[in-house]
């Protein structure tokens, strides 16, 4: 259909190039399509590595959920972990006492990380900067240790084991190589991605990059900031709350690990990395962060942080938009080139 | 409490706002009437721009009421002024520097229609909001850089797209706070024929210290000083006022 409208005209005018803008921007990018491609293509390559690749995808999802809040948003935070923690344990202790249909389990877990995104929500509507930043650690350091104190309940630091789930739909058992997992976490995070890219193309996801851009204003053309903070706080922590939820299925543990403050830096890192506010960026960044981490661990178990330092500088300095801004910036450079010819 | 009051686009009576032990606006008793043509003038430092952010709902008051076609709308939020037709331009470019003119202005005509909360629905299919908003574009002369990010427009353009925002919400009252303030004198040209093609059913208040600008588009002015209304009346009564000429027009004892 786009060509034919090209071909009648040979050069958009002023006014539909204007207005072509809304569909440009929702466009699926090429880089985007590879990760999705390059994600089926490995588990076909690496059945022995499936439930990394598994991992990946939960992490991506997290830095997706954490993306919507600080790249969309503008909102930082330091506490996203509490939400993926939040998921976990509830999913993990409804299974752990003898609810072992996934589904459900899965849903209620993004269920109560939602509900403690709705509540965070409320305690920051009034707050930016460093104060958003100290409170979002403190709510996050709280929960850390009451999970960790909860020993009876959470398991404390032997963890949580999350017992055996029924077959998913109740045709797939849930196997040992991860077979069933992958296949599992693959629909579901490709399912909250649609979601989240929905979200960031709609008339909300554009007043949420208004609010980014400038909170002070947007008021001024009737958008009411704290209703919409509400609702990208909910939503941000039902994906980040989903990704938990998946983790502790597939994995059958629930360590307080998922709520460690090493979870929510991490993702920060990803984002940037990938590149902000972009959405497919934090989920390449979370494959490079996971891999480069797998990877950097075995050649260096001790200093491999040094590693991702390192490349954080490089990317933070050389390629500003993180790894998909400079892949557009290569892009663009080739094409002008192209065309110059 | 004040029927009279009731009659008027935008009202005010006794409104005060302090900081501290300064009295910004200190008994304001201010009406304009709808589709008003009214400058507000004054010294630096006498009150101008904190009365219109008391109008539109930035700073809340420490006494006194503002009412909207006669609702007292004293302790409502910023945005639910706007959704009742009040709004406002900033003295200083405050806009949004990574989105384009299409996005922005698009944004606040969605924000209108009350599109602002659905997530399910594309942009794209947003189609009469897109068309609105770019009507609007081409209506201040933005249609040309409707795909530029706002920080890279000229000044000018800038201060246009402040009007566009300010249009998308429908107003029945607009506060303009210094419209053309450094702008190039060739770029100005452009907003004051922008600012003279406004819609007659809108009520402008605008604050504007280039008098010949004042002179040219109002139809009364309204004269502050230190926090009070000095004095009000149409341009040659302003402009004969012994008073006025003392303050504000530039008598070399008054610092």
């Amino acid at each position: 259909m786009a060509t034919t409208a090209a071909a009648q005209l040979p050069a958009l005018s002023d006014e539909a190039a204007a207005k072509a803008l809304f569909a440009e921007r929702a466009r699926w990018r090429w880089p985007e399509i590879a990760y999705w491609i390059a994600v089926v293509l490995c588990m076909f390559a690496f059945p022995t590595h499936l439930m990394l690749i598994a991992q990946v995808l939960i992490t991506g999802l997290f830095a997706v959920s954490f993306d919507l809040l600080v790249g969309y948003a503008g909102i930082a935070s330091l506490g996203q972990a509490a939400f993926f923690g939040v998921g976990a344990y509830t999913t993990g202790l409804i299974a752990h006492n003898g609810w072992s249909e996934p589904i459900t389990g899965l849903l209620a877990g993004a269920l109560a990380a939602g509900l403690l995104g709705f509540v965070f929500s409320i305690l920051v509507s009034r707050l930016t900067g460093i104060a958003l930043l100290m409170i979002t650690f403190g709510v996050g350091l709280l929960i850390y240790e009451a999970a960790h104190s909860a020993h009876d309940i959470t398991g404390g630091d032997d963890g949580l084991t999350v017992g055996n789930l029924s077959p998913l739909l109740g045709l797939f058992p849930f196997d040992f190589l991860g077979h069933t997992a992958v296949g599992y976490t693959f629909v579901v995070v490709f399912l909250a991605y649609l979601f989240a890219r929905l979200i960031v193309n709609s008339p909300f996801g554009l007043e949420l990059q208004g609010i980014r851009e400038n909170v002070r204003r947007i008021p001024a053309i009737g958008v009411p900031v704290g209703y919409r903070y509400m609702v990208a706080f909910t939503v941000s922590a039902i994906l980040a709350g989903l990704g938990g939820a998946l983790l502790a299925q597939i994995t059958g543990t629930v360590a307080l690990g998922f709520l460690s403050f090493d979870r929510s830096s991490s993702v920060l890192i990803m984002v940037i990395l990938g590149g902000i506010g972009t959405l497919y960026g934090p989920l390449i960044g979370a494959a490079l962060y996971m891999v480069a981490q797998d990877r950097l661990a075995d050649l260096n178990p001790v200093y491999w942080n040094f590693y991702i330092g390192l490349m954080l500088v490089i990317v933070v300095l050389c390629a500003r938009g993180g790894i998909v801004g400079g892949i557009a910036r290569i892009e663009r450079a080739v094409r002008s080139r192209w065309t110059r010819r | 409490m004040d029927a009279s009051l009731n009659g008027y686009a935008l009202a005010t009576s006794g409104l005060v706002k302090r900081f501290g032990a300064l009295a910004a606006v200190d008994g304001v008793d201010f009406r304009l009437p709808h589709g008003a043509r009214h400058a507000l003038i004054g010294p630096n430092g006498s009150g101008k721009t904190t009365l219109i952010n008391l109008l539109s709902g930035t700073l809340r008051t420490t006494a006194g009421r503002v009412l909207l076609k006669g609702e007292d709308i004293t302790r409502l939020p910023a945005h639910e002024r706007v959704a009742r037709g009040l709004a406002r331009t900033f003295q200083i470019n405050t806009l949004f520097p990574a989105l384009t003119p299409i996005e922005s202005v698009t944004m606040a005509v969605c924000q209108r229609r009350g599109l602002g909360p659905v997530l399910y629905r594309s942009m794209k299919s947003c189609r009469d909001a897109i068309d609105e908003a770019y009507g609007l574009l081409q209506q201040l002369h933005l249609d040309g850089d409707a795909r530029r990010p706002t920080k890279e427009l000229a000044y000018g353009k800038q201060r246009l797209l402040e009007i566009a925002l300010a249009l998308a919400s429908r107003p029945t009252v607009l506060l303009l706070d210094e419209p053309a303030a450094g702008v190039p004198q060739h770029e100005s040209s452009e907003i004051l024929a922008v600012i003279s093609e406004l819609p007659k059913d809108i009520a402008v208040l605008f604050i504007e210290h280039d008098i010949d600008l004042v002179f040219r588009f109002a139809q009364r002015i309204t004269v502050m000083m230190a926090g009070k209304i000095l004095c009000e009346g149409t341009p040659s009564e302003i402009a004969t006022d012994q008073q006025v000429r003392t303050v504000y027009l530039g008598d070399a004892s008054y610092v």
